[in-house]
């Protein structure tokens, strides 16, 4: 088991000749992940990494994929998750940064009238070590277990999934949200999946400034959640109304401060680490696990 | 993008949104030509809040007056924003302030349209009474969510939800939306854009102050970068990471003077690009902190030994490096910077030579 992502992925890589669609494509490959085609308009009957190249989904679709990735360029990110949404694609991993937060707000809404799930806009996409990965984290940092992961983060969650790596902890699956303030699933879905993944025995949060999904998630945690969870929320010293290179990342009207969300955290049960690497020794420490 | 005043309302008059009569001005002798009766409304153009509460609003009964107010404003700070422009209205004879705005909500993840029946106060303030209605992005305004706020003012919202949609807005506010001889006029506008979708726009007006220079002149390069009150320059890639190492640098009593975010490149000329313009922001110490996963800590080294060959730096170099080819990259960058092991070792060294 493992959430949202596992070994029966069939994946769509949609941009694949682009420089960052080729590599991931390889990278991906590497880690495991089933690539059955690739999407460039107008480059159709080209192969990238041995995999076909099509210029449209429905195209595609003769190579039955499930689940797509997007690395389209923002202006035209909208068009490809609409357009695989279309043929009835289920899961979409948005890569793509600086997406117009008007058209996110709209592919994330016909998703949910598709009964589909999008994961990200601007996020690194979703792994489940030993079976797939649909996204740009590094292979290397992984190890088959049984802690979750959940992220609006990158480069954090890389740190901190290598550290529970080293520490032995091995993950079921880590997926990142996205660091945009509207993106497609939320702590909340994750949690849900989580607590319903048989694998996952603990999870862990890494959430940053901006917003309201921690405190959100921390009510939901409170009446929801039997297993541990464990959580980081980076932007402690941030200043108001900034925004943190995370266009989501910012404290408008006194609202999103990294308090108020360990504070929810705490409330509800939930270990909150100083130090990103200090989650596996939390872990370690703990009883529960 | 925040809008300035003026400027949202000249948005506002294109979509059929009544605003007061008014002029920008920005040199005493323009006060001359502006054609409206006195008395006059004479409003510091800024965009931070609570200007009203500063005094950069002021009434002028004549001419002289309004030479006296003008120096006033313009020589006035607002929260350390400069004022750079006064917009002069007529003076509007009020009966009563609404407040009404759309916003996208991060929760709901849908538009929500907010009135209130008491305006010109802050939002937060009058929270029990305002009547919040969430609008689909698929649907958009129906006519029932008009239903629910007073007849007078459903016109100036319909127009407002088109402005808001077709300008890619995160905000657009109407506070105070007065009602003057019957009529609903804007009598403030805060608009704020969407930085994403600024390509599709290029006839608003670029005027986002809020920027320090360095802070611009990051944007134009394509580089996140913040300007905080500490002496230490950070670099990280990726936004959370170079969060989280401010916030490591505090737990030892550092603080944090740049946050540079180096994203996902290893690119060694966009790794110079950084450095110097770190360089120009003159911290005590530069700690830099890099996780290669997909990025290669080989290749950033290329460019911040390429930097160090082109410029004298007067500071140190903090460097933890972890990841893809960490080894090679530190063995090259011995003797150019100081490396600790650890994340945290990382921070206590950077806040130790910040204190000195």
């Amino acid at each position: 088991m493992a959430i949202w992502a596992d070994e029966n992925i069939r994946l769509l890589v949609q941009g694949i000749t682009g420089h960052q669609g080729q590599f991931h494509t390889k990278a991906m490959m590497e880690f495991g992940t089933k690539i059955v085609a690739g999407v460039t308009p107008g480059k159709g009957g080209q192969q990238v990494h041995g995999v076909p190249v099509y210029d449209s989904v429905e195209e595609a679709m003769e190579r039955e994929p499930n689940a797509s990735i997007v690395f389209v360029p923002a202006p035209f990110a909208k068009d490809a998750v609409i357009e695989a949404l279309d043929v009835g694609i289920k899961l979409v991993v948005v890569i793509t940064e600086n997406i117009p937060f008007h058209d996110t707000m709209q592919f994330v809404h016909y998703a949910k009238y598709k009964g589909a799930r999008v994961i990200g806009p601007n996020c690194p996409g979703i792994a489940s070590p030993g079976k797939t990965k649909i996204g740009i984290l590094p292979n290397v940092i992984f190890k088959e277990g049984n802690i979750g992961v959940a992220s609006r983060s990158g480069t954090l969650t890389y740190e901190i999934v290598n550290a529970l790596s080293q520490a032995g902890f091995g993950q079921s699956t880590c997926v990142g949200l996205g660091g945009d303030p509207i993106i497609g699933s939320t702590f909340i879905d994750a949690l849900k999946a989580f607590e319903d993944d048989e694998e996952t025995k603990a999870i862990v949060l890494v959430g940053e400034i901006g917003g309201t999904a921690e405190e959100e998630a921390a009510e939901y945690i409170a009446s929801n959640i039997t297993k541990p969870v464990y959580a980081y929320i980076a932007g402690r010293t941030a200043p108001p109304g900034k925004r943190m290179g995370h266009a989501g990342a910012i404290i408008s009207g006194g609202k999103g401060t990294a308090e108020s969300k360990i504070k929810a955290f705490e409330e509800a049960g939930v270990k909150v680490a100083r130090f990103p690497h200090e989650i596996a020794e939390l872990i370690k420490n703990d009883k529960r696990i | 993008m925040k809008l300035l005043e003026y400027a949202g309302k000249e948005l506002f008059k294109k979509y059929g949104i009544d605003t007061p009569k008014g002029r920008v001005v920005s040199s005493k002798g323009e006060l001359h030509n502006v054609d409206i009766p006195f008395p006059w409304v004479m409003k510091a153009q800024v965009l931070v809040g609570g200007r009203g509460k500063a005094g950069g609003i002021k009434f002028a009964e004549n001419m002289e007056e309004a030479e006296k107010i003008f120096d006033e404003l313009m020589n006035m700070e607002i929260k350390g924003e400069k004022v750079r422009k006064i917009l002069i209205e007529e003076k509007l004879n009020i009966e009563k302030e609404y407040y009404l705005s759309f916003f996208l909500d991060r929760s709901s993840r849908e538009y929500l349209m907010m009135f209130s029946p008491e305006g010109g106060v802050d939002i937060e303030a009058m929270a029990e009474r305002v009547i919040k209605t969430n609008v689909n992005p698929l649907i958009g305004l129906q006519p029932y969510h008009l239903r629910r706020i007073p007849k007078e003012v459903r016109n100036i919202a319909a127009n407002l939800f088109r402005l808001f949609i077709e300008n890619d807005c995160e905000l657009a506010e109407i506070n105070p939306l007065a009602i003057s001889n019957g009529k609903a006029i804007a009598a403030d506008a805060k608009v704020i854009i969407d930085n994403n979708a600024l390509y599709r726009h290029p006839e608003l007006p670029k005027e986002d102050v809020e920027l320090t220079p360095l802070e611009k002149e990051a944007r134009e390069k394509g580089i996140a970068f913040v300007q905080l009150d500490g002496n230490i320059g950070v670099i990280a890639n990726g936004a959370g990471l170079t969060m989280a190492t401010l916030d490591a640098l505090n737990e030892f009593d550092g603080k944090g003077g740049v946050f540079l975010d180096l994203g996902g490149t290893d690119d060694p000329a966009k790794v110079k690009q950084a450095f110097e313009l770190m360089a120009k922001a003159k911290p005590k110490v530069i700690l830099l902190n890099l996780f290669g996963g997909i990025t290669k800590c080989d290749t950033v080294a290329r460019g911040i030994i390429e930097f160090m060959e082109e410029h004298k730096l007067d500071c140190p170099v903090v460097a933890r490096i972890k990841g893809m080819n960490e080894d090679v990259a530190r063995e090259m960058l011995s003797g150019y910077v100081i490396a600790v092991e650890s994340f945290q070792e990382a921070a206590r060294k950077a806040a130790e030579l910040g204190r000195d």
